[in-house]
C-alpha cells in the first residue's frame, strides 16, 4: 500500500511512499480517489522517490476534484523529485502550497 | 498495462548501432571524396539522430559527447572547416567512442572504464580545437534577419511549442517531462504552462493515460528541425506545433483555433508566457472574425504573408519527407527477434522429419493416391523449409565492408599503403554463420596485412606496385560458401615452414609432403607461437585458433601461395547449420546420410572390382583413380558382406572419394542434430538425425572422409 492514511483533528493525512510514476499510477489513483471526498486533506509527499507526468497528473486531479467541491487539499513535505517536476512544469502556483526551495534548485 | 521502455531502449540501441555503422561507412567514403555534401549530410544526420533519441532516454553521456561531434560536423557542413585526413581520423575515433557509449548502455548498468573516460577527454579536447577554429568565422556568418511583411505585428523572439501528446505516451514508456529536460539542453525554457483541461472527472480518468497539454515559450538558437526532432518518437497521434521566433500573430491565432482548449483561455496563456502581447492577441482575434471584410480563410491569409512562411513551410515539407522516408523504410523491413526465427526453423525441421515419416508410410502402404498427397506435401514442406532458411540468410557484404575500416586503420598503423577490394558481397549465408565468421576473418585479414604484404621498399625492389592489395571474395560452391582472402604479398616461404615444422616435431625429417600440406602446417597448433612468427616470413599468431573456429562451423580452410605473388586463404563453410538435403545409404542395418550437395554419382561395384578391393582401396573410375572408403570397415560394422555393394562418389574441395556402402536408399531431407560433447572427437561423423521410422541415422562428415582417403592414397603412392 503506497498510501498511508489517518485522520487527525478532522484532517485526513495521506502519505505517499515510493514512486509516483506510470508504474504505480493506476494503483495510486484507486487508493487516492476515496479520500478526495474528505473536507480537508493533506498529502505528505516527503516519501516520493520518483515522479513523472502521470504522478503530476494525479496531484492535479486531486487538487481539481477537491477545489471543485469547495474542499481543501494541501500538499506538504515535497521531496526533491516532486519539486523538480513542479518546477519544470511550472505547476507550483497551481497547487499554491508553500514549498521549501532547496539551495541547488 | 503495456509498458515497454526496455523494448524502446532496445530499439534505440539497435538503431544507434546501425546509424554508427552508416556513419563509419560514410566517413570512409569521405576520405576519398571530401567535398561530397551528401555524405557530409548523412554523417551529420546520423550523429544528430543518435543525439536526439539518446536525449529521449535521458542518456546524458551519449548526448553530451555526440553534441560536440555534431557541432564539428555542423561546421563541416556549412564549409567552415575543411575535411582532411586528421579530421576524418578524429571523427572515426569519435564514432568508435560513441559505439562504446552505446555498448555501455546495452550492457545495462555498465560503466565506462577509466581508459575510455580518458579517451573521451582527449577526444573532447581535439574536437574542441575544431570548434575553436570556427569561432572566428562564426561572427561573420550572421543569419539574415527574417523580415515580417504581413500587416500584423511580428511575434516574440522565442520559439513557441504547443504540445498535446498522444494519450498513450506514458504507456509507451515515454514521459513528457523527459522531453522538457531534453529541450533544456537545446536552449532555455523561458516559461511553460501545463494544461490539465483535458482531464476527465475522477471516475472516468485513467491514471495511465496522459491528459496534460503544454504551452512552452522556448529560447534557443537551434533550427526547427532540431527542435522538431526532439518529438520524433511521439509524432504519431500527438499534436506537436512549433512556431518559430517572429511568427505571425495570425499563426498563433491559428494555433489557438486548432487546439482543443477554450480560445479565450489559450489566448490568455499565450499572453502569460509572453508569446503574444494582449494587444496583438485582441487585434489578431478581431482580424480573424472580420478580415477586412473579405472572407479569405485563415490558410490564405497565412500564405499571403510570405517571408517567414516559406521557411516554415519548407521545414515542414522536409520533415514530412523525412517521416515518409522512414515510414517506407519501416514498411520494407520487419524487425524480428532472432530466437523467434530460430524457433520457426526448429519447427520446420520437425515438420521435415514428420513429413519424411509420412512419406515412408505412404510408400509402405502402396496406396498411390496417398503417395501422391504426401509427395505434394513434401514438396510444400521443402519450399517452406527453403523459405524459412532464406529468412536467416544475409549477404556477407556487411561483414566485408566492416573490413574497410580495419584495413584503413591497420595499414596506417603499419605504414603500408593497402587497398581492399571486395567482390561477391551479395553472396548470402546463414546469419549464425556470418556472426561467427567475423573473428576468424579479422584475424586472417590482419595477418595478411601484417605478414603477407611487404613494405613499400620491398615491393618496389620486387617490381610490384607500391600499393598493396587485399581481396575479399565470396561465392557459392556446391552447397557451401567459399570465402577467399588473398593478398599480393610475398607469399609463404615453403622451406622455412617445412624446417620449422620439422623443428617442432610436426613433420618427420624424411617425410615427403606436398606444397599444400606444408602450407597447411601453419594451421597446426604448435606452429603459432610468437617466436615462430617473428622468425618466419609468413603468418602465425593464432592460425590454429582460426582453423578451430572454422572447423567448429563444419567448414574447412586451405591455403594457396606462390612465392613473390601472394597468398590466398580459402574458407569453405556450409550455407546453413540447421538442415541439409541428404542422400541416405545403408550398411548392414545402419543408415548414414551423405550431404547431397557433395554427391557426384553412384556406381555399382562389379564382382571383379569387389575382388580387387581386397588388395587395393581404389577404383578405376573412367580412367581416374578414385580412392575408396569402405564404410563397413571404417565404422567396424560386424556381419557378412552384402550381396551387392555400391560406391557413392563424393567430392569436396576439388577432391573425390568413393564411399562403399551396401544399399542406396535415396534422397532424404534432414535436420541436423548436433552430437553430444562425448562424440566430439569422432572422426567421420558430423551429426545425427532422426529418420521417419524413428531410427537414428548418422550424418557423414564427408570432408574428413575425403581427406582420409586422399591421405591413404598418397601414402600408397609414396610407398610405391
Amino acid at each position: 500500500m503506497p498510501i498511508r492514511a489517518e485522520t487527525r483533528n478532522g484532517i485526513c493525512h495521506l502519505a505517499i511512499e515510493g514512486e509516483m510514476t506510470i508504474y504505480t499510477a493506476a494503483e495510486l489513483k484507486s487508493e487516492l480517489a476515496p479520500h478526495l471526498s474528505e473536507p480537508k486533506t493533506e498529502i505528505d509527499l516527503s516519501g516520493v522517490s520518483e515522479m513523472d507526468s502521470s504522478g503530476l497528473q494525479l496531484l492535479i486531479l486531486a487538487k481539481r476534484e477537491t477545489s471543485r467541491h469547495g474542499r481543501i487539499l494541501h500538499l506538504a513535505g515535497h521531496s526533491q523529485a516532486v519539486l523538480d517536476v513542479l518546477d519544470i512544469c511550472n505547476m507550483a502556483a497551481y497547487f499554491g502550497d508553500p514549498l521549501i526551495i532547496s539551495s541547488n534548485a | 498495462m503495456s509498458i515497454n521502455i526496455d523494448q524502446a531502449l532496445q530499439t534505440f540501441i539497435a538503431e544507434a548501432r546501425e546509424l554508427l555503422e552508416d556513419m563509419e561507412n560514410s566517413l570512409l567514403q569521405l576520405e576519398s571524396s571530401p567535398e561530397d555534401a551528401e555524405i557530409i549530410g548523412a554523417i551529420f544526420r546520423a550523429a544528430h539522430t543518435i543525439k536526439g533519441s539518446a536525449g529521449l532516454f535521458g542518456l546524458d553521456q551519449v548526448v553530451g559527447f555526440t553534441h560536440i561531434v555534431e557541432n564539428v560536423l555542423d561546421r563541416v557542413r556549412d564549409a567552415s572547416i575543411r575535411i582532411e585526413g586528421d579530421l576524418v581520423a578524429l571523427l572515426l575515433e569519435s564514432r568508435d567512442h560513441m559505439t562504446e557509449l552505446v555498448n555501455v548502455i546495452a550492457d545495462q548498468g555498465g560503466q565506462l572504464d577509466d581508459a575510455a573516460l580518458g579517451r573521451e577527454q582527449a577526444l573532447r579536447k581535439r574536437l574542441h580545437s575544431y570548434q575553436g577554429v570556427q569561432a572566428g568565422h562564426a561572427a561573420v556568418v550572421v543569419e539574415p534577419e527574417i523580415e515580417s511583411s504581413g500587416g500584423t505585428v511580428a511575434g516574440p523572439d522565442n520559439w513557441h511549442l504547443s504540445l498535446r501528446f498522444d494519450r498513450e505516451i506514458l504507456k509507451n514508456g515515454m514521459d513528457p517531462i523527459s522531453f522538457f529536460r531534453y529541450l533544456e539542453t537545446l536552449g532555455e525554457i523561458v516559461s511553460i504552462v501545463t494544461l490539465p483541461d483535458a482531464m476527465p472527472p475522477v471516475e472516468e480518468m485513467n491514471a495511465e493515460l496522459c491528459y496534460l497539454g503544454f504551452e512552452i515559450n522556448f529560447k534557443s538558437d537551434a533550427d526547427k528541425n532540431t527542435i522538431a526532432s526532439v518529438f520524433d518518437f511521439v509524432r504519431e497521434n500527438s499534436s506537436i506545433r512549433i512556431l518559430p521566433p517572429h511568427s505571425k500573430v495570425a499563426e498563433f491565432i491559428d494555433l489557438i483555433k486548432t487546439l482543443p482548449e477554450d480560445e479565450k483561455r489559450l489566448g490568455d496563456i499565450l499572453v502569460t508566457i509572453g508569446a503574444l502581447t494582449r494587444q496583438e492577441l485582441d487585434e489578431g482575434l478581431n482580424a480573424q472574425k472580420n478580415p477586412d471584410g473579405s472572407t479569405a480563410p485563415l490558410g490564405e491569409i497565412l500564405i499571403g504573408q510570405r517571408s517567414v512562411e516559406q521557411e516554415v513551410v519548407q521545414a515542414a515539407l522536409d520533415k514530412q519527407n523525412q517521416v515518409r522516408e522512414s515510414k517506407s523504410k519501416e514498411n520494407k523491413y520487419v524487425r524480428v527477434q532472432a530466437d523467434k526465427l530460430d524457433e520457426l526453423i526448429n519447427l520446420v525441421g520437425e515438420l521435415v522429419i514428420a513429413g519424411a515419416g509420412a512419406n515412408l508410410l505412404a510408400q509402405r502402404a502402396n496406396d498411390s493416391s496417398l503417395q501422391e498427397t504426401t509427395s505434394t506435401m513434401s514438396r510444400l514442406v521443402e519450399e517452406i523449409r527453403d523459405g524459412a532458411l532464406k529468412l536467416r540468410m544475409v549477404p556477407i557484404g556487411d561483414t566485408f565492408s566492416r573490413f574497410q575500416r580495419v584495413v584503413r586503420d591497420v595499414s596506417k598503423e603499419l605504414g603500408k599503403d593497402i587497398d581492399l577490394v571486395i567482390s561477391g558481397a551479395e553472396t548470402e549465408l546463414d546469419k549464425t554463420v556470418v556472426e561467427k565468421i567475423g573473428d576468424p576473418l579479422m584475424h586472417l585479414v590482419r595477418n595478411a596485412m601484417d605478414h603477407g604484404i611487404e613494405s613499400a621498399e620491398k615491393r618496389l625492389a620486387a617490381g610490384k606496385p607500391v600499393k598493396g592489395m587485399l581481396k575479399l571474395n565470396a561465392y557459392h560452391d556446391s552447397g557451401s560458401i567459399a570465402i577467399e582472402i588473398s593478398d599480393d604479398g610475398g607469399g609463404l616461404n615453403r622451406d622455412r615452414i617445412l624446417q620449422k615444422g620439422i623443428e617442432r616435431g610436426l613433420v618427420q625429417p624424411n617425410q615427403i609432403l606436398t606444397d599444400q600440406e606444408i602450407y597447411n602446417l601453419i594451421f597446426e597448433a604448435g606452429f603459432s607461437t610468437a617466436e615462430a612468427v617473428t622468425n618466419l616470413s609468413g603468418r602465425g599468431v593464432g592460425m590454429d585458433v582460426v582453423k578451430r573456429n572454422i572447423v567448429a562451423l563444419r567448414g574447412t580452410v586451405d591455403l594457396e601461395s606462390a612465392a613473390g605473388q601472394g597468398t590466398t586463404i580459402r574458407i569453405r563453410l556450409p550455407l546453413t547449420l540447421a538442415i541439409i538435403d541428404g542422400f541416405l545409404v545403408g550398411v548392414e542395418k545402419s543408415s548414414y546420410v551423405v550431404p547431397l550437395d557433395m554427391v557426384l554419382e553412384c556406381v555399382e561395384l562389379t564382382e571383379s572390382e569387389r575382388q580387387g578391393m581386397k588388395e587395393r582401396s581404389y577404383l578405376n573410375l573412367r580412367g581416374e583413380v578414385l580412392p575408396l572408403v569402405p564404410l563397413r570397415a571404417h565404422f567396424e560394422i560386424e556381419g557378412s558382406h552384402a550381396k551387392r555393394e555400391n560406391v557413392v562418389v563424393v567430392q569436396y574441395a576439388g577432391q573425390k572419394a568413393g564411399l562403399v556402402v551396401d544399399e542406396l536408399l535415396g534422397e532424404f531431407q534432414t535436420v541436423i542434430k548436433p552430437l553430444g560433447k562425448l562424440f566430439s572427437n569422432l572422426r567421420g561423423i558430423s551429426g545425427s538425425t532422426i529418420l521417419g521410422t524413428g531410427e537414428v541415422a548418422l550424418i557423414l562428415d564427408v570432408p574428413s572422409l575425403v581427406q582420409q582417403a586422399a591421405n591413404a592414397e598418397q601414402k600408397i603412392s609414396q610407398a610405391n
